[in-house]
């Protein structure tokens, strides 16, 4: 964390690469350090965790039956309510179905993947950047489609998570233990039963946890797992299941990560004769992490419905290792994190009504030091809370077309114990009309979205409510008579509000910033094909689009020194292209091998001002060129995965020269894996070697990653 | 084409195009040609100009002007010292020659980097936590710093100033000062010192402390304004010190201090009603600029004036006389030839990407600007 990028003035300038955080720090004078940190910190850390069980797999496939397809869908209500999809379901989604271009990685693909954290497995996805400043407590967050960070929704069992102070949600805290489901839609979700906050992000992130399944007879399911490796990782996790009744379930699911962040890095560098200037291998410091996750659910199913109960604590202390300087090695800074919410969530079905209601309330505690005799002391605590509910409501008027409307409320605070704060509330409304038809060979949907923004302040004057429209429409069309090949097209206009952070922060805030808006156009193709024969299943799409940022929000140096002000004043035009693919072959019986790739190009450049230096340049951080390659064998118990990704040369900052040069990076991660069976009970053994060739390399300028590392993971399940 | 086909032959393919990992260079040098044509006899051999770099970017960089070829090197440090791990370091806030060694002031590696003046190549270091500004006297070096030696309050500490030996580099004396200072200045064997409080804010420091240099103790503390940041004396034995005020009611201010007659003791005598950010003397004129935010227009408003140091009047309201000034986002640094009278003026942008030099005849002219690194900053001339 550092700092501060979004801060990247202290923090954002960046951004328009979205960087902000760390980047712009500024430099002194005023207590230049701090308030850079204060910023970065706050941007960095606010992580929320906030979402509830939205859709279980059941509520998943009822919903994608609800609006694509027109025949069947009660039955398939009736099932999702009883709980009993197969995760397959999920996976298996049909071309057509697919109006939005997805991407999903569930269960066993996940776990095959080397991953320490949700941000990990998303390095998987075609039109995402992940910033990682490294380590087990890096802070991780992600871009989609280079719109910015805080253009991401991420959405945790059916409620997105908030972060009404800086709106990143650092993905690394969220582990990978009890998720069953990672998908990523661009734009919103292929369905108009959801809140109406879900039609608002530019992307989204839906990370689903494991539902409770249980056979006939069963009555309870117990998980015990233990990792360990470099970095000094303890971390052992458990699950635990029941049965309640015929009717309820429950699960609770508990985790402690231990990790001292220590790790060799290296630099070197040579002169352009070849000959070695200088090679300097160190250990990263102040990267260490504790922290201990604790998650209820509950799940229950009605005559008519299902309702859904969760209670989530994350509580972490962690270093921040922050950037390596010339003559700085380690750094004082410490945050602890507390994290918690409630969330509830009531479904039901009508004859042709269908009802959606969530409700959540949320605190986040932050505690932030410096402790660097060197710079300012900071010592800062800020408290945010957040209560939410959201109704969706559906009627399908036939059986080839659905209409529905969503209203949500939000209501966010934020309390820093620093002098003059202005302590904002944030009254949010929402509300979305939608609508669905499917034909045969055709689908077509469209929604709006209307919010509305009040905030008030503590001892100065509120700036001015604002409010946004947005619609989107989504299209997909099946030309062949087979219904292996779909064409797609969205057009969506989405937009960000100003975080507290932009609008309130110290001196640097400026409430009068307008949202920043973000206008997106796809068009692509997809190929699904499943069988029996050799091929067991192949997949392509292709999408390529072109994405405009208007008012982006970034930092402008004021008056003298490094003073920095937030202002409406960028414009980004992206044009890209996404290619992915997999294959799996089975060419002889139980061997399975699976191929997935995916490449995603990137022209993003600023085109704010034909005066800047940095005209039409590509914005920081976002590489042309970027991919990955995951080959993976299967056969009876074993499990073999081997993982490659490339992200192509960046700039570092807004100008394109080779003072910001930053060289590509690639990594090859494998993991080995046995399952064995003795009796009920199952084990598990996993071995994962990552960054296999220990390339020495920055994600952002300043932070090294790790060189090698292994972990190990043993699971017991019963 | 099938997913298949794609995976061998095209995925490979695009990689190949964009290319591997190769070995990472040492930041090269870039030079450029500068239409200027050295005076004859001159005693001014070039300037450099250090770029401080943002925060977190280890960018800071050093450039060197040279009057008797023409030629601009930019970004030189790690060419000329290429085994220095991690280059020059992260925010760069001073520079100064004395004798025949360059002396550069990073902030954020808490480091004083010690150069042959004549070659740019390393000689040492001296570490100083948080350090900010050097001057010298009887060949010593003082540098202040945000972080005193003795934290007496921890969580307000007290800046002090270092007093380095120039041969030895090793650090003789500190002494404790105000809160966060700044720029100093020596005359008549006191140090006089601005304290900004930057990090009490709202409640900034307003005082110069004063060194008595024999036995390097504060004898006094003189208040003058709000968060005190230049101070630089004339050729009168005068100083002009710059309040950048409380960026809310208190407005930034230029004052002038001096020793009453018969007394030793400085006074503020004059306070000038014009904001100043950072001042360069040139014969009997201070030339100055001032940027000041504006919250109702959301802009930078951008002045820049001379004053008389004798009558200390300003005479004029500017010393860019061709429009240039339009140009200019952010004035960051101000330099002034002693021969020839020409000014330097550099301009941060927006702190994060490259800045620009310009130079400017004693006229007000336009004579040339050339690219320079991230926040050029500050400048010193090198003699021959």
């Amino acid at each position: 964390m550092s700092i501060h990028e979004r801060y990247q003035p202290a923090g954002k300038v960046c951004d328009l690469a979205g960087g902000f955080l760390f980047t712009a720090a500024g430099k002194s004078l005023i207590p230049p350090r701090q308030t850079t940190r204060g910023f970065s910190m706050d941007q960095s850390k606010r992580h929320n965790l906030t979402p509830a069980p939205r859709y279980l797999a059941a509520a998943l496939t009822l919903l994608a039956s609800a609006t694509l397809s027109a025949t069947a869908a009660p039955k398939e209500r009736t099932d999702s309510m009883r709980g009993e999809l197969d995760e397959v379901v999920v996976t298996a989604k049909k071309p057509f179905e697919d109006v939005i271009p997805a991407q999903t990685l569930t269960g066993n693909e996940l776990r095959r993947l080397n991953s320490n954290s949700v941000a990990d497995a998303l390095r998987y996805f075609s039109g995402v950047q992940v910033k990682d400043y490294g380590g087990v407590g890096g802070i991780k967050t992600v871009n989609i489609r280079s719109m910015g960070t805080n253009h991401t929704g991420v959405v945790y069992d059916g409620v997105e998570l908030g972060n009404a102070q800086n709106g990143q949600i650092d993905l690394g805290q969220f582990s990978l233990d009890n998720i069953e489901a990672l998908s990523l839609y661009n734009g919103q979700k292929s369905e108009i039963l959801q809140p109406a906050k879900d039609f608002g992000s530019a992307g989204s992130i839906y990370m689903r946890t494991r539902t409770p399944r249980f056979d006939e007879g069963e009555t309870y399911h117990a998980r015990a797992t233990l990792r360990a490796g470099s970095f000094d990782l303890l971390n052992p996790s458990a699950l635990v299941e029941l049965r309640l009744s015929d009717r309820v379930n429950a699960s609770l699911s508990a985790e402690w990560v231990n990790s001292s962040g220590k790790y060799k890095f290296r630099y070197r560098r040579v002169n352009p004769a070849g000959e070695l200037a200088y090679d300097t291998t160190a250990v990263r410091q102040n990267g260490d992490i504790n922290a201990t996750r604790i998650e209820l659910n509950v799940n229950g199913t009605l005559r008519k419905g299902s309702w859904h109960f969760k209670a989530y604590n994350y509580n972490s202390e962690r270093g921040v290792p922050g950037a390596i300087v010339n003559n700085v090695w380690r750094r004082g800074e410490r945050i602890w994190d507390t994290n918690s919410f409630v969330q509830g969530r009531y479904t039901g079905y009508f004859g042709r009504f269908t009802t959606l209601n969530n409700i959540k309330y949320a605190f986040y505690r932050t505690h932030y030091v410096n402790n660097d005799d060197k710079q300012i002391k900071v010592d800062n605590l800020y408290k945010q809370k957040e209560a939410y509910f959201s109704s969706a409501n559906e009627y399908e008027i036939f059986d080839w077309w659905q209409v529905s409307a969503s209203y949500d409320f939000m209501w966010n605070h934020l309390d820093a114990d620093m002098y003059g704060f202005a302590q904002p509330d944030r009254y949010s409304n929402f509300l979305s009309l939608a609508t669905a038809l499917s034909f045969d060979r055709f689908k077509l949907q469209a929604s709006s979205l209307g919010t509305f923004i009040h905030d008030t302040l503590r001892g100065q004057q509120a700036p001015k409510d604002k409010s946004v429209f947005t619609p989107a429409v989504y299209a997909s069309f099946n030309p062949l008579r087979s219904s292996d090949f779909a064409i797609r097209a969205f057009y969506k206009q989405s937009y960000r509000m100003p975080t507290f952070n932009d609008l309130y922060y110290a001196d640097m805030g400026n409430s009068k910033l307008n949202p920043e808006r973000v206008t997106q156009y796809n068009v692509g193709l997809l190929y699904d094909h499943s069988g029996r024969d050799v091929i067991s299943a192949a997949r392509l799409s292709a999408d390529i689009y072109y994405n405009r940022v208007k008012d982006k929000i970034v930092a402008y140096p004021k008056g003298q020194q490094f003073r920095w002000t937030m202002l409406n004043l960028g414009l980004v035009d992206i044009k890209g292209i996404d290619v992915s693919g997999l294959i799996t072959v089975n060419p002889i019986r139980d061997l399975y091998l699976t191929l997935r790739g995916q490449y995603t190009f990137q022209e993003a450049i600023d085109v704010t001002n034909p005066a800047d230096n940095y005209y039409r340049d590509q914005i920081p951080y976002i590489p042309r060129h970027s991919g990955s390659a995951v080959f993976n064998a299967s056969w009876r118990g074993w499990g073999l995965n081997y993982s490659w990704i490339y992200v192509g040369e960046r700039y570092n900052q807004q100008e394109n020269i080779r003072y910001n040069y930053t060289q590509p990076w690639y990594t090859s991660d494998i993991s080995l894996s046995k399952d064995f069976r003795f009796g009920k009970v199952g084990l598990r053994a996993l071995l994962e070697v990552n960054n296999l060739l220990g390339q020495d390399y920055d994600v952002i300028l300043n932070y090294p990653m790790p060189k090698r590392n292994y972990r190990l993971t043993l699971t017991v399940e019963i | 084409m099938t997913t298949k086909q794609f995976f061998l032959y095209i995925l490979p393919l695009l990689l190949v195009a964009t290319g591997c990992r190769e070995d990472e260079l040492v930041v090269p040098t870039e030079y450029e040609i500068i239409p200027e044509t050295p005076a004859k006899d001159t005693k001014v051999r070039g300037f450099y100009l250090v770029n401080e770099g943002n925060m977190g970017s280890n960018k800071c960089s050093l450039d060197y002007f040279d009057y008797l070829t023409g030629l601009y090197a930019r970004n030189f440090y790690a060419e000329r010292n290429p085994n220095v791990i991690k280059e020059l370091g992260d925010v760069g806030n001073d520079i100064g020659v004395y004798g025949s060694k360059l002396y550069v002031v990073v902030n954020c590696s808490h480091k004083v980097e010690v150069l042959d003046a004549r070659d740019g190549v390393r000689l040492g270091q001296v570490d100083i936590p948080n350090c900010r500004y050097v001057r010298f006297h009887r060949g010593k070096a003082y540098v202040s710093s945000y972080v005193g030696p003795v934290l007496i309050d921890p969580s307000a500490p007290k800046g002090a100033v270092y007093e380095v030996d120039t041969t030895s580099l090793a650090v003789t004396r500190k002494v404790t000062v105000g809160y966060q200072p700044e720029e100093m200045e020596i005359v008549d064997d006191y140090m006089y010192v601005a304290n900004s409080g930057g990090y009490r804010a709202p409640v900034y420091d307003n005082t110069v402390s004063v060194i008595q240099m024999i036995d390097f103790k504060q004898v006094q503390q003189i208040p003058v304004g709000p968060n005190l940041h230049r101070l630089k004396k004339d050729r009168y034995g005068k100083l002009w010190v710059t309040s950048r005020g409380d960026h809310k009611r208190r407005p930034s201010r230029l004052m002038v201090m001096e020793c009453k007659r018969g007394y030793n003791q400085m006074a503020v005598t004059d306070t000038i009603p014009v904001a100043c950010t950072n001042m360069a003397f040139r014969g009997d004129s201070l030339l100055y600029y001032a940027t000041d935010w504006n919250d109702y227009t959301a802009s930078n408003t951008i002045s820049y004036g001379v004053i008389d140091i004798r009558t200390k009047k300003v005479i004029s309201t500017n010393f860019i006389t061709d429009g240039t000034e339009k140009e200019i986002t952010i004035p960051y640094g101000i330099a002034v030839h002693p021969e020839t009278g020409d000014i330097l003026v550099t301009d941060a942008k927006n702190y994060v990407s490259s800045g620009t030099l310009y130079c400017f005849t004693p006229q007000g002219k336009k004579k040339w600007r050339v690219r320079t690194g991230d926040i050029p900053a500050h400048i010193t001339f090198l003699p021959r």
